[in-house]
């Protein structure tokens, strides 16, 4: 990744009597992503007296402070620095995680595919490949604990959210909407268009790691058949199949 | 020894709850924790607990409930009638139950969430840092008839009884600060906000209360197009028809809603508190104001530490007397 230049100017926003948003955009965009995990990786690598959490979203992130230990205009002013000390960061620091994970399209498992398929303007059986030939970044981890907003597909995926709400999906169910996809963590109402599922999930309290993605996360998606699908889901670690490889 | 709290009968909202789950944000896990947070704070005080000590959070309803072993215990939050083996006892009280004692507690005559504490503590399995039933995370379980809820020996059973008398509430326009989204608001409607009068809907649960009133509701402007983004506790979001809505513990971590404010932490136990038709009006104060008004749950705690006195109570009315160490403590446990 190159350098992100000298002209990043984000908004600074109180979040609560504790808490400082640092938003980069206020529309999703894919560099004010990236912003957005860099800056939280860059904040967590340092020590900040009186900040006791930090996390990123999908354009923005939030900084939770001790009033009783720092103030917030110290707080701010300690995050200004580091984003002008930017300016000489020519790559992200830190490793890059590549997940593997295993999904079934259509039929049961994604009863809307023929209809984003029209939305999008591609023929049926191209859908599968479309999402699989495209690598995937976890743009924020959100909703519910550990259900990740991946992005981005191609321009032609920003098909809307549904105008009704489908009452309930599956836990696994793989939903797309405006160029993103959601492994959903737990069964769920939602907006989005369910074309696949998989047997990975992303919370799992049996787990030793009950969370197991993290924010900036590479993810590409592989097909499976429903019956392959199916044995992946009798395996007790809940990992359905995906792989983590460390690639930088 | 430890004990176990026998759930005799129970209302539906009944669930173990501590201070809640912080630093997994980033991860999808909002805090969650006592929808009152002071209440359990009173609790742990009152005991000397530390932060992690859990209490039995009733949601409106009381229920009974049957102690194994001797314990001191207390009842913070919402006020519900107390009585232990049938004998009227007072809440916000040390009080002492032997082993066998039944404990009935009955519906809130007002507030919401009402905190039954035993002086060691509750105990239970912990996930991700916390013992707590968080509803969207679906973490820890709610508690029903039939239940056994372990608890820890008390670790002082001698000491003598405090009472700790609730502050009054009072009906202070409800202090809010400025949040990422209150810009979008026009100026108009922010001060339309301000001058409003709500009432507390019939909706609400530990994930937060919605707010009515009959004029039109606070819109803004291109609120569909929003990026999701970061929720505060205390943070109150318009719905699609513009309706506030005022989120609690159990809020879901990002939200595309518009918020056009942040409740301040020592005003929220009202909000959550709040029983349907209760009014409220909000008022904007500045961030430097909120963040003084912030304190530590070591802070809150040691402060309601120093409102505590002596329970001094009528030996006539004191159901639990003969369980008092009046002379020399007999050896039950």
């Amino acid at each position: 990744m190159s350098s992100f230049g000298d002209h990043i100017e984000p908004e600074f926003c109180p979040l609560g009597a504790d808490g400082i948003l640092v938003r980069f955009s206020r529309v999703i965009s894919d560099q004010a992503n990236r912003l957005a995990v860099t800056m939280r990786n860059q904040i967590e690598t340092k020590t900040i007296a009186g900040v006791v959490e930090t996390a990123a979203s999908l354009t923005s992130v939030f900084v939770r402070f001790r009033p009783d230990q720092t103030t917030r205009s110290d707080v701010e002013a300690a995050l200004r620095q580091l984003i002008e000390d930017w300016a000489n960061i020519e790559n992200e620091t830190g490793t890059l995680r590549r997940w593997t994970i295993p999904v079934s399209f259509g039929g049961d498992n994604g009863p809307d595919l023929s209809s984003v398929a029209s939305d999008v303007g591609i023929a049926e059986d191209a859908v599968a490949d479309e999402v699989c030939d495209t690598s995937l970044r976890v743009l924020a981890l959100g909703f519910a604990p550990g259900q990740p907003y991946l992005g981005f597909l191609p321009d032609k995926w920003n098909i809307p959210r549904q105008s009704g709400v489908t009452a309930e999906v599956p836990a696994g169910a793989v939903v797309v909407a405006v160029r993103q996809i959601i492994p959903f963590a737990n069964p769920s109402p939602t907006g989005w268009r369910q074309i696949g599922r998989t047997a990975f999930r992303c919370f799992d309290t049996e787990r030793l790691q009950p969370i197991l993605l993290q924010a900036g996360d590479e993810v590409q998606f592989v097909p499976t058949s429903a019956d392959q699908l199916q044995s992946l889901e009798t395996a007790p670690d809940g990992l359905g199949g995906a792989i983590c490889e460390i690639v930088s | 020894m430890s004990g176990v709290l026998n759930v005799i009968e129970a209302g539906p909202g009944v669930s173990l709850q501590d201070l809640g789950r912080s630093g997994y944000l980033g991860l999808g896990l909002s805090t969650g924790g006592a929808a009152d947070r002071d209440a359990l704070l009173q609790g742990q005080a009152l005991f000397n607990q530390t932060e992690d000590a859990m209490a039995l959070e009733l949601a409106g309803l009381g229920g009974r409930f049957g102690f194994s072993q001797p314990t001191r215990f207390a009842l913070t939050g919402a006020h519900m009638s107390l009585e232990l083996n049938d004998e009227p006892v007072p809440a916000n009280t040390t009080l002492y139950a032997r082993a066998g004692d039944v404990l009935k507690i009955g519906p809130a005559r007002q507030g919401m969430y009402a905190y039954l504490h035993v002086a060691g503590g509750f105990d239970g399995p912990k996930v991700l840092g916390g013992g707590g039933f968080h509803g969207i995370a679906k973490l820890g379980g709610r508690v029903a008839a039939g239940d056994q809820i372990a608890f820890l020996s008390d670790p002082n059973p001698g000491s003598s009884p405090q009472k700790l008398s609730p502050e009054q509430t009072g009906s202070a326009p409800i202090r809010i600060m400025e949040g990422p989204q209150t810009a979008l608001f026009s100026d108009e409607t922010k001060s339309r906000f301000q001058q409003t009068e709500f009432k507390r809907g019939h909706r609400g649960n530990r994930q937060g209360v919605a707010l009515e009133q009959d004029e039109a509701g606070f819109a803004t402007e291109g609120q569909l197009t929003l990026v999701s983004d970061f929720i505060a506790v205390g943070d109150i979001q318009m719905t699609g028809d513009g309706q506030p809505y005022v989120l609690l513990a159990d809020c879901q971590t990002l939200g595309g809603y518009p918020r056009i404010g942040t409740v301040l932490p020592s005003d929220l136990s009202r909000i959550a508190q709040s029983t349907p038709g209760e009014t409220f009006t909000f008022h904007f104060v500045d961030a430097s104001e909120a963040e003084a008004d912030w304190s530590s749950p070591e802070e809150r705690r040691k402060h309601f530490a120093s409102k505590m006195t002596p329970a001094m109570r009528d030996p006539r009315e004191m159901a639990d007397l003969l369980s008092y160490n009046l002379i020399s403590r007999p050896i039950e446990d």
